[in-house]
C-alpha cells in the first residue's frame, strides 16, 4: 500500500480536454547559420498520446522538441500546444507543460528535496514535493545530494521536476540515453505508468527498441524532415513483412559469396531484401513457407550458409530500408 | 509548507545560500583569507622604534660624533671600502673627512639615505659645537587610529566585498550556464527577474556574517576604532556589495566557460585592487589619471569605508563616493539584464 499515493499522482492526471489535439506544428523551419536542422516539419499529436521522435542524433529531434517547449524561436511556420501560442500564451503554457532536456545537470549540493521544493515553488498548481518524490521513487534518496546520485536516478529526478507542476504535456528528451539496461528499464516502467494516467507525453530518442516499447505513434526523422509516420505496428508492416530472415553466405564458386539479389527477392514470400556487410536479410510474412523455399534456392545457386537466424521486425528494419536516410559517424 | 516556502524567491535565496555554505573553498576565500591577510599585515606593520641606519666616516672623529645619535650606528673605513659598502647597501651614508669640511655621500633618491644625511650631519654639527636656536621636545603618536593598520582594514575590507560579490556572481551563474541548468529553469515558469534578485538576497545575508567576522576580528584583535556611525558603517557595505554584485552580474551575463569568465573577471578587478588604495593611498597616483581612479567603484567604497571609520564622517559628508557607488549598481544591472545568456 505503501504506492498508494504515487498511484493517486499517476492517475489524477489532467481530465479537462477542451479540444483532442495537445500539439500541432505546421511548416515549421529552423536552421543555425547554413545547417538546416528542422525542414517544414508538420505534426500534430492527440491528448493523451505518447508520441516518440525517432532518428539518429543529428536528425533534429532536439532542435524539433525545444522549438516545441518555447526554448527555441522557428524561422517560420506555426506552433501550437494546448490550443495556445508561444508569443500570446507563453506564461500560461509554462505553468502547463513539463520539460525535461537532454543534459541538465542539477546543482551537486543541494539534496533531491530541495530541487524538487525549489522547482515546485515556480508553480500554481501541481503535486506536493512528497508526492513528486515517490511517482519518481526517489523516497530512499530524499535527503541525498545530486552529486551522489547515479545516472538512472539523476534521470528520474529530473523527471520528478518535469512532473511536478502536473503538467497536461509532458516533453521528454532523451529520457533514458547513457543510462544502464536497468535504469533504462526502470524508467519506461515510469513513463508507462504516466501513459495510464492519461498524460500526453512527446520523447525523443534514438533507441528504435525504446519508441517501440513506449509510443502510441512514431515519427522517424531525419534531417529535420519526417521520413515515416505511424503507429510502430503501421510502420513495421509497411517493410512488407514481420519477419527478417537474416543470413550469410560463403560460396565455392562464386567469388566471395555473393548471392544474387533479384533471384533471392524473387523467392514467393520475400518481401525486400537487402545486404548489409556480407549479411543479408530478407523480410518475410510467414517464416515456415519462406524459410524451406530459401535454403533450397541456396542450394541450387551452390551456396553454404555460414549463418543463419531470424527474428520479429523492428523499427530498426523500418529504418534501415527507409529512402532519405543516410548513414553517419555516430 | 508555509506561504515564505512557498515563495519562488525564497527558494531561489535560500538555494544560493545554501549552495555558496556547501563550498570549503568558498568559505576559506571568503571568511579566512581576509582575516590572515589582516593577521599578516598586522604583524609586518606592528608598531616598532625607527629603524637605526647604518653611516660610515673616514675618521674616527666623524665616527665618535656620528654615534651620538640614537638613530644611527656608525663604524669607520677608509674611502675605497666605503664606497663598495654603499654600494651594496651595507651603509647608508658616508662621511669624507675633507681638509675644509665634510662631504656626504649618498643616494638622495632614497628616503633612508636623505634621514641619515639629516641626522649626521646634525651630530657633527653639534659636536663642533653648533646651538639650537630654540629649544624643542618630541610628542610620539602610537594610538589606535593613526596606524597603518587602522588604514589598511577598510580597504581589505573595500577588497573583500569586491572579491566574494565577483567571484560568487560570476563563478555560479556561469556554472548554471553551463550545466544548462539555466536553459532548464528558463523552460520552467521560474521569473528571470527572481533569479537574478535571489543572487542579491543570498549575497547580502552572507555579507553580514563576512562583515561582522572580518570586522569583529579586526576590533579584538588591533582594537581598529570605528568612530562613524555602525548602521552608517553597514549601509555602506550593503551599497558596496550590491555595487560589485551588479558588475559581477555584467561579467557573468555572456561568458559560457570558466575560462572565460575568470579571465574577465580579473580583467575587471586587477585595475582596482592596484589603483584604488587598498594598501596605500589612492592619492599617490598621478593628478592626470586621478577621475579614473576616483570613477572606480573599489575607490569609492574605500573612501567610504574609510571616512566612516577612521574620521567618523557622516553619509552626508560622503556624498560623492555614495553617488559613484549608486551609478555602479544602477548601470551594470540595468545592461546585464538586457544582455543576459539564459542558454
Amino acid at each position: 500500500m505503501a504506492d498508494s499515493g504515487a498511484t493517486a499522482v499517476l492517475n489524477g492526471g489532467p481530465q479537462i480536454h477542451e479540444n483532442s489535439t495537445a500539439l500541432l506544428l505546421r511548416g515549421v523551419r529552423k536552421s543555425f547559420a547554413d545547417v538546416v536542422a528542422v525542414d517544414h516539419l508538420d505534426l500534430e499529436v492527440a491528448r493523451a498520446e505518447c508520441f516518440g521522435l525517432l532518428g539518429p542524433n543529428g536528425a533534429g529531434k532536439t532542435t524539433t522538441i525545444e522549438i516545441c517547449e518555447g526554448l527555441t524561436a522557428p524561422d517560420e511556420g506555426r506552433v501550437e500546444l494546448l490550443g495556445l501560442s508561444w508569443r500570446s500564451g507563453a506564461g500560461e503554457l509554462r505553468q502547463r507543460i513539463g520539460v525535461q532536456l537532454q543534459e541538465t545537470q542539477f546543482p551537486e549540493k543541494l539534496t533531491v528535496e530541495e530541487v524538487l521544493r525549489l522547482f515546485r515553488s515556480f508553480f500554481r498548481r501541481g503535486i506536493t514535493v512528497e508526492e513528486s518524490i515517490q511517482s519518481a521513487q526517489l523516497e530512499e534518496k530524499r535527503g541525498a545530494r545530486v552529486g551522489t546520485l547515479s545516472g538512472g536516478q539523476k534521470q528520474r529526478l529530473a523527471m520528478a521536476c518535469a512532473l511536478v507542476g502536473d503538467p497536461e504535456l509532458l516533453f521528454l528528451d532523451e529520457p533514458t540515453t547513457g543510462l544502464d539496461p536497468q535504469a533504462r528499464r526502470h524508467l519506461w516502467d515510469l513513463v508507462d505508468r504516466l501513459k495510464q494516467a492519461g498524460r500526453t507525453i512527446i520523447l525523443t530518442t534514438h533507441y528504435m527498441e525504446e519508441a517501440e516499447r513506449l509510443c502510441d505513434r512514431v515519427a522517424i526523422m531525419d534531417h529535420g524532415r519526417v521520413l515515416a509516420l505511424g503507429t510502430p505496428q503501421q510502420l513495421i508492416a509497411s517493410v512488407g513483412g514481420e519477419h527478417i530472415v537474416e543470413f550469410a553466405i560463403t560460396g565455392h564458386e562464386s567469388s566471395d559469396g555473393a548471392a544474387d539479389a533479384a533471384l533471392l527477392s524473387a523467392i514467393p514470400g520475400v518481401h525486400s531484401h537487402r545486404s548489409d556487410a556480407g549479411l543479408h536479410q530478407l523480410s518475410v510474412r510467414e517464416l515456415h513457407i519462406a524459410v524451406p523455399r530459401i535454403f533450397a534456392e541456396l542450394t541450387r545457386q551452390g551456396l553454404h550458409l555460414s549463418e543463419f537466424r531470424t527474428h520479429s521486425a523492428t523499427l530498426e528494419d523500418v529504418f534501415m530500408r527507409l529512402p532519405g536516410r543516410t548513414l553517419r559517424d555516430e | 509548507m508555509n506561504n515564505l516556502q512557498r515563495s519562488s524567491l525564497y527558494q531561489l535565496s535560500i538555494m544560493r545560500f545554501r549552495l555558496t555554505l556547501r563550498e570549503p573553498e568558498a568559505i576559506f576565500w571568503v571568511f579566512i583569507f581576509p582575516i590572515l591577510l589582516a593577521v599578516g599585515l598586522g604583524i609586518a606593520f606592528r608598531n616598532r622604534p625607527a629603524d637605526v641606519l647604518q653611516v660610515a666616516a673616514t675618521t674616527s672623529q666623524l665616527t665618535r660624533a656620528m654615534a651620538t645619535d640614537k638613530g644611527l650606528t656608525a663604524t669607520t673605513m677608509d674611502e675605497p671600502t666605503g664606497s663598495r659598502a654603499l654600494a651594496s647597501g651595507s651603509i647608508l651614508l658616508l662621511a669624507i673627512q675633507q681638509p675644509d669640511g665634510v662631504a656626504y655621500k649618498y643616494d638622495d633618491s632614497n628616503p633612508d639615505a636623505r634621514t641619515a644625511r639629516l641626522l649626521a650631519d646634525r651630530a657633527i654639527q653639534s659636536a663642533a659645537g653648533r646651538r639650537d636656536a630654540i629649544s624643542s621636545v618630541n610628542r610620539q603618536i602610537h594610538e589606535p587610529g593613526a596606524r597603518y593598520i587602522d588604514f589598511v582594514v577598510p580597504g581589505l575590507l573595500g577588497m573583500n566585498l569586491m572579491g566574494s560579490a565577483i567571484w560568487g556572481m560570476g563563478f555560479s551563474i556561469v556554472e548554471a550556464r553551463q550545466k544548462k541548468l539555466l536553459k532548464r529553469l528558463v523552460a520552467s515558469p521560474m521569473r528571470r527577474w527572481q533569479y537574478l534578485l535571489s543572487y542579491l538576497l543570498s549575497r547580502l545575508a552572507l555579507l553580514v556574517l563576512e562583515v561582522v567576522a572580518f570586522l569583529g576580528f579586526a576590533r579584538l584583535i588591533f582594537a581598529v576604532p570605528f568612530r562613524g556611525s555602525l548602521w552608517q558603517l553597514a549601509l555602506l557595505c550593503v551599497l558596496a556589495s550590491l555595487s560589485f554584485s551588479a558588475l559581477g552580474l555584467l561579467v557573468s551575463s555572456r561568458a559560457r566557460t570558466m575560462e572565460a569568465a575568470s579571465g574577465l573577471m580579473n580583467l575587471v578587478m586587477l585595475p582596482m585592487w592596484i589603483l584604488s588604495g587598498v594598501f596605500f593611498s589612492a592619492s599617490r597616483f598621478p593628478a592626470v589619471i586621478q577621475p579614473v581612479v576616483r570613477a572606480l567603484p573599489l575607490t569609492a567604497a574605500i573612501d567610504a569605508l574609510r571616512g566612516n571609520m577612521l574620521q567618523g564622517m557622516n553619509m552626508g559628508q560622503l556624498i560623492a563616493p555614495i553617488a559613484i557607488l549608486l551609478a555602479w549598481v544602477a548601470v551594470p544591472f540595468a545592461v546585464s539584464l538586457r544582455i543576459f545568456r539564459w542558454r
